[in-house]
């Protein structure tokens, strides 16, 4: 685990290349077995968008795409573009969900990781109204607020999170943003990008590569 | 469900207990604003109902927080909000405003009630006098002095109380209409239409329970009481229903991207709790019944009726705009692709079995206080 004097000079951002997701499920499958996330709630979700002909939008995300996506939607002829776009906490440097938190139970890590104090959350949900992304959920059995840590546990003992770690595509990307020379800040510099809601205000750490209009 | 939510978003998180918390509060702060209209604005007709709404007022108070700890996930550090507050969230204002408004509402009543303490005292005897001697805290005059010290300070803590029932109230519409996450919820006028809504709602429970124990006690009305609070309740549910229609209307009239999925949600999964009940019949019916009753001059059973039709009308308007707004709002996909579904249980922990104990519970409290100390002058018996 890094000092206080380092943490601060860390601060950790994700990027999603959506044009390299294949829609497989991994990164759902191995966030739940590393964080024992509840059944029908989910810290990462990957969704899948179809644009037809005459720009009709379908979207969806069969149990947050836990066993893939079965049906064979992508096969109907009317779908001229279609690709797969993985959601997880935005780690946003002006989270709403932070500012509403009454009791102070959710903030922000020195080294930029938005996380949730379980020891004096009161569940209250003020924080899951307020996300924009729908990020965020009550873990009914633990009667608190629950979400994506960018597995905090694992980033500070040199190990990628769990989602990062089981794409196998490298679609997930994480790294620290204030290292001018770090591969994610390589990839923010030579790529274009996109935030998911920027009208928010939210000023997300989670970079999107390859998104269409269409994604909210 | 229909169309596409987020997976985090298939259960609705504020459930029918932060649907009752907000109408509860609107109770609260209206039925105090009705007694503040006699005792700080001297509308002298409203004097036989303003013991009343004070004390119902601090009834419904004691009960306003019980259906937020009931959904608490950790009721047992709701405290918190009071020892490490983080005060960027408006939610953290709520214990401080809330014991605020207690203090003074439970104040307000003792002053009230305290030359009707000092006749009891000197009535009773052995532990009943010395019970009444504590809470007299042992001030036990009855001068004409002290009395008038009494009423100024009755005046003075419903003054003072205005702006905090504003606030407390003005308060829950604010921590809705400030979430930006929410297109239904994010508009600056939410704060004012829960003050109100919230007037509507205090003023209708008035008279419904005004009307309901004169009948059941057998004593007669004081008409000109009524004829008051109802020209009151007229004039605040006409400015009540036209802030709510206006916010819809200027959503409509932008023709934002969110309207769209708004004009679905409404004329879809709201179709029947606001265009058909909220709107049609829980506000455009009580409008022209109260209109006939205000402005034409019937007879007096036919009015009281009328206005009785009305207030519980109106009890059920409120009750639907919080649902509307609390639940409608969460139906909401914040993909702005689709709706969830939400259907209270009856017996569940936050079922409907549970919220109708928690709402009943203050009239129950109301009608033992009641027993104990009438808020009614009885015929021929003239209060102090």
């Amino acid at each position: 685990m890094p000092s206080p004097e380092e943490l601060v000079k860390l601060e950790w951002g994700y990027i999603v290349d959506t044009t390299r997701c294949i829609g497989c499920g991994s990164c759902v499958r191995a966030c739940k077995l590393e964080n024992d996330v509840p059944d029908r709630y989910f810290r990462t979700w990957v969704e899948r968008y179809e644009i037809g002909r005459d720009e009709t939008v379908h979207v969806d995300s069969p149990n947050g795409a836990l066993e893939s996506f079965k049906s064979d939607r992508l096969a109907d002829a009317s779908a001229v573009k279609a690709f797969f776009v993985p959601k997880l906490c935005n780690h946003c440097r002006n989270s709403a969900c932070t500012q509403v938190c009454p009791v102070g139970a959710s903030f922000h890590s020195p080294d930029g990781v938005v996380l949730i104090d379980k020891q004096r959350c009161m569940g209250c949900g003020y924080c899951v109204q307020a996300c924009p992304y729908a990020c965020r959920y009550i873990d009914h059995a633990k009667g608190t607020a629950d979400k994506c840590t960018l597995c905090y546990h694992r980033i500070h003992r040199g190990l990628p999170p769990a989602c990062v770690q089981a794409c196998p595509r490298q679609a997930r990307l994480y790294g620290n943003l204030a290292d001018p020379d770090s591969p994610i800040r390589r990839v923010l510099h030579e790529r274009r990008y996109y935030l998911l809601k920027p009208d928010m205000g939210t000023n997300p750490k989670c970079y999107y590569l390859g998104l269409d209009l269409e994604v909210k | 469900m229909d169309g596409f939510v987020f997976p985090n978003e298939q259960h609705v998180t504020w459930t029918v207990m932060i649907v009752l918390y907000p109408y509860i509060t609107g109770l609260v702060a209206g039925a105090f604003i009705v007694s503040s209209l006699y005792h700080v604005f001297g509308f002298k007709n409203l004097r036989p109902i303003a013991r009343f709404s004070l004390v119902s007022s601090f009834a419904f108070l004691l009960f306003a927080a019980v259906p937020l700890l009931n959904h608490l996930g950790r009721p047992e550090r709701a405290a918190n909000i009071m020892i490490t507050p983080n005060f960027h969230s408006a939610m953290s204002g709520f214990g401080f405003v809330y014991t605020t408004y207690i203090v003074i509402v439970f104040l307000e009543i003792w002053f009230m009630y305290r030359p009707d303490f000092t006749l009891h005292w000197e009535k009773s005897r052995g532990l009943v006098r010395a019970m009444f001697y504590l809470l007299l805290l042992g001030d036990t005059r009855h001068t004409p002095e002290a009395l008038a010290v009494d009423r100024k300070m009755v005046k003075i803590l419903a003054g003072i109380g205005i702006p905090v029932a504003c606030v407390l109230h003005g308060y829950v519409g604010f921590l809705f209409g400030s979430i930006k996450a929410n297109p239904w919820w994010s508009t600056p006028l939410m704060f004012i239409i829960f003050i109100f809504s919230a007037i509507v709602s205090g003023i209708a429970v008035l008279i419904f329970l005004y009307q309901f124990v004169k009948w059941l006690k057998k004593i007669p009305y004081s008409q000109e009481t009524l004829e008051t609070m109802a020209r009151f309740l007229w004039g605040f549910m006409i400015i009540a229903v036209v802030l709510e229609l206006m916010e819809v209307l200027s959503l409509a009239y932008e023709q934002t991207e969110e309207w769209a999925v708004l004009k679905s949600l409404l004329l879809g999964k709201l179709y029947w709790t606001y265009v058909v009940l909220q709107l049609l019949v829980c506000s455009v019916v009580p409008f022209f019944l109260l209109s006939f009753a205000c402005l034409v001059r019937l007879p007096t059973k036919l009015f009281n009726g009328l206005v009785f039709a009305s207030s519980v009308l109106l009890l059920c308007q409120v009750l639907l705009m919080r649902w509307n707004v609390v639940v409608g709002g969460q139906l909401l996909s914040k993909s702005y692709r689709g709706f969830t579904s939400y259907l209270p249980g009856i017996f569940e922990k936050e079922g409907l079995l549970v919220a109708a104990l928690i709402f009943i519970v203050p009239f129950l409290l109301l009608r033992q206080f009641d027993k104990v100390f009438p808020f009614f002058e009885q015929p021929g018996r003239e209060r102090a």
